[in-house]
């Protein structure tokens, strides 16, 4: 692709050069032979592109089919994928639901959906699937699939409002058993059957939006080995948590989190509470 | 001052569009000179997200519908009479309302800065992010109603220049004798007609969703977001072509000239135009190839837009065989001509890799679009637009433009451009996606986009030195005489500026080149053809 695209500019660049140099004016006055045109080079100009663009549809044709997922097939999907404004979560089968890092078993091709809960965004890992938008009321289909277990970035590359370039999260390919570890011991929930004082500060104060059966806001389970806090707008540092606490829109400006009123015990008590969540 | 407030002439009111267009050219550039400030290292916090979203929003929106579109149908509107031998534009007083039209839509739209409520869902505003529900400020109804007035005015002129051409024409003038600038702008305003009203409409449909509570675009009411997606792309696509195609006229006038020679091959550059022009209206989808809509159907959106690139090609083919055998000159207008066809072409290229559809899911919506689209718009409209100013100039203001800040300006710019727009090429294949205000400190991001940031200020600098020598010309220059380049349509055979009634006597026309025949009594077109 690439080469060809390379090849033609050549060509073209290499006519363009010559000619201007070959056939500059040097001051002559006399009108050069005038020549109308020449039907069989157009010919040739025209049939040889339209020979390379028919061998570039075929090629394109039969990638589309080896990667396309297809949209219809009725089967259940391994993971669903929803994009916020402006943030992503995962649900697996088994009732698990995840936001920003996305884990994955390595080696194994995945049928995953893909939805928005507002308006459009996209799906893009580049290293794993094709592009996939996000289209409201619309879900659709992608093969996911790592060949080796490791960390892939991803990020939303369908402008979707004020903090679209925030949105960056991780697809994280591990080996079928610590993948398979890794979702039973999610399936137990993030929270206690009997909850501590922090634990129902928490909720309280923040249960409302960062409560998954509502799915408001982005859960926060293990937010504390998270590498950055807001979709990567900054570390996750104790300084940079705290201005969250303090004033959610200086740290990301435009979201959806409101200033909630806190007195200074209770931000210290919440901030250590968030930082307990490994 | 009211001679030009109430003009009606089509020399007025050409001027008049091109210097609006000048000056929302320098508000649009001012645009895109905060984002690329903004993007020049990572992490920058010199506007908020919400300021960098307006700039985007109004830089695209501005570029091609108060600059791109105004400017070349203010060349249409002068020149189209002037070259096919017609002392004025069929319909003037129409001709006047659209450019009214148009430029209160332009103001309507930057008012919406002095509300603080800017537009900011993208030039494009898919929906629903541009409902109520996401972006309930005002800016989206300033960008609707703004867009409306512009596309009755884009309409209005389009239907000026059809009917002109129809009916204006020279005795003997068939339309296989018309210069290929005329036949372009033709093109062009059948396309303008068929392709704003779905741009129209779908701004009606998309006020009613926003006032009316209509919910034709909004999923959780049974509406679908991708109508819009639709609507908004079977006037986007044309539109590309809307803002291309006159600019091949002026290059078609430009090369054969400064060449000596007549275009290579004028039934085909005409013929490939008309097949750009159907082809224009079957590829919307290209810019909806990330969405899930089955394989087959965007395997013919896919094989339209790849066919594209012949006719297009052809043009390019046709260019370099009409400089092949001739005495080139290089005047500014030449050299910028020349530039364009190298230019354009990487635009082409890439533009082909976008039809390829397994590319384009993994490159849309990335640097490489940007990079893209301005190859194509700045590398092919705008440069042929500075070449086709630095031609028509003499013939606009009676003298000539400066040769030696010309030249500055070209290279500048040239420079510029290309510092600024190739890294993008590389940041999209990166990944780095497009409308982001800012971005991690990624490999290579942060010293990518410096150098892109420092081009943009190069080329900043290469457009003052274009309007330095605008003004400048315009008391001091040399005068131009009524034909300087020893060109060969009709436009050349009038004084410089034309006087109210453009010819004397209406000339009769038997080949392409009327002038040429005239200065060849020996060897006139109309005996070789």
């Amino acid at each position: 692709m690439l080469a060809i695209a390379a090849l033609v500019f050549l060509i073209v660049a290499a006519g363009v050069v010559f000619t201007v140099v070959r056939y500059r004016s040097r001051g002559k006055t006399v009108e050069p032979r005038q020549i109308f045109g020449s039907r069989k080079l157009e010919m040739l100009w025209t049939v040889t592109p339209l020979v390379v663009i028919t061998g570039l549809f075929v090629v394109a044709v039969r990638a589309m089919v080896a990667i396309d997922a297809p949209q219809d097939s009725g089967r259940q999907p391994d993971l669903v994928i929803i994009a916020h404004q402006w943030w992503w979560e995962a649900r697996y089968p088994n009732g698990v639901v995840v936001p920003w890092d996305i884990h994955i078993p390595a080696s194994r091709r995945l049928l995953a959906r893909i939805e928005s809960a507002d308006v459009i965004h996209d799906f893009w890992v580049p290293e794993l699937a094709r592009k996939m938008d996000a289209v409201p009321g619309r879900p659709s289909y992608i093969w996911l699939e790592a060949d080796t277990p490791g960390t892939y970035a991803g990020t939303c590359s369908e402008f979707c409002g004020a903090q679209h370039a925030w949105m960056r999260y991780r697809v994280i390919a591990e080996p079928e058993a610590s993948f398979e570890a890794w979702l039973k011991m999610e399936a137990r929930g993030m929270f206690n059957d009997a909850p501590a004082a922090d634990e129902r500060l928490f909720i309280g104060k923040c249960g409302q939006c960062h409560d998954l059966a509502l799915g408001k806001g982005p859960s926060l389970a293990h937010l504390a080995s998270r590498e950055t806090l807001g979709g990567g707008v900054m570390r996750n540092t104790p300084e940079n948590l705290m201005l969250w606490l303090t004033d959610p829109q200086a740290a990301k400006p435009g979201n959806r989190m409101p200033n909630t009123p806190l007195t200074a015990e209770e931000r210290r008590t919440l901030f250590g509470y968030l930082e307990s969540l490994r | 001052m009211t001679s030009w407030l109430f003009a009606i002439d089509h020399k007025r009111v050409g001027i008049l569009y091109m210097l609006s267009a000048l000056l929302f050219f320098l508000a649009g550039g001012m645009e895109a000179m905060v984002m690329r400030a903004q993007l020049a290292a990572p992490n920058l916090r010199l506007v908020t997200p919400e300021t960098y979203n307006q700039m985007f929003t109004m830089h695209g929106t501005t570029m091609i519908f108060l600059v791109a579109m105004p400017v070349l149908t203010g060349f249409g509107v002068y020149l189209v009479p002037l070259m096919i031998g017609a002392n004025e534009a069929a319909l003037p007083r129409l001709g006047a309302l659209s450019f009214w039209l148009q430029l209160f839509g332009g103001v309507l739209l930057y008012f919406s800065f002095a509300t603080g409520a800017a537009p900011d869902a993208g030039w494009f505003s898919y929906a629903p992010l541009s409902e109520k529900a996401f972006s309930p400020g005002a800016g989206l109804d300033y960008w609707a109603l703004a867009l409306l007035m512009i596309a009755g005015g884009s309409i209005g002129s389009a239907i000026n220049l059809i009917v002109t051409i129809a009916s204006g024409r020279a005795p003997g003038m068939t339309m296989r004798l018309v210069p290929l600038f005329v036949w372009m702008t033709l093109v062009t305003s059948i396309m303008i007609v068929f392709a704003l009203p779905a741009l129209a409409a779908s701004l009606v449909v998309l006020l009613s969703d926003r006032w009316q509570y209509a919910r034709f675009f909004d999923p959780s009411q049974g509406g679908a977001p991708l109508l819009w997606q639709h609507y908004f792309w079977i006037f986007g696509h044309p539109e590309v072509y809307i803002v291309v195609l006159p600019a091949f006229g002026m290059i078609s006038e430009i090369i054969p000239v400064f060449s000596r020679k007549p275009i290579f091959g004028y039934p085909f550059v005409a013929t490939s135009t008309v097949a750009i022009a159907f082809l224009s209206y079957g590829v919307w989808v290209h810019h909806m190839f990330a969405v899930a809509l089955g394989r087959n159907f965007l395997a013919v959106f896919a094989a339209a837009s790849m066919l594209i690139a012949v006719p297009t090609g052809t043009k390019i083919f046709s260019w370099i065989a009409t400089m092949w055998g001739g005495a080139i000159r290089f005047t500014t207008a030449m050299l910028f001509a020349v530039a364009f066809l190298l230019e354009f072409t990487i635009g082409g290229l890439s533009g082909v890799a976008f039809a390829t559809v397994p590319v384009d899911w993994q490159v849309t919506d990335t640097y490489f679009v940007v990079a893209h689209i301005h190859y194509v718009l700045f590398g092919g409209t705008v440069f042929a637009l500075l070449a086709g100013v630095h031609y028509w100039f003499p013939k606009f203001s009676g003298r000539l433009l400066d040769e030696k800040l010309g030249r500055w300006s070209f290279w500048v710019i040239v420079i510029g451009f290309n510092t600024a727009v190739f890294v993008q090429h590389f940041l999209g294949l990166m990944g780095m996606t497009r409308r982001i205000y800012t971005y991690p400190d990624l490999p290579w991001f942060g010293t990518l986009n410096l150098i892109s940031t420092i081009g943009a200020a190069i080329l900043v600098f290469g457009i003052l030195l274009f309007c330095v020598n605008i003004a400048m010309s315009l008391f001091f220059g040399a005068k131009a005489g009524d034909d300087p380049w020893n060109a060969w349509t009709l436009e050349w055979a009038t004084p410089s500026p034309p006087l109210l009634q453009n010819f004397a006597q209406i000339p009769e026309v038997r080949s392409r080149r009327p002038l040429w025949d005239l200065k060849h009594p020996e060897a006139p077109d109309w005996m070789q053809v």
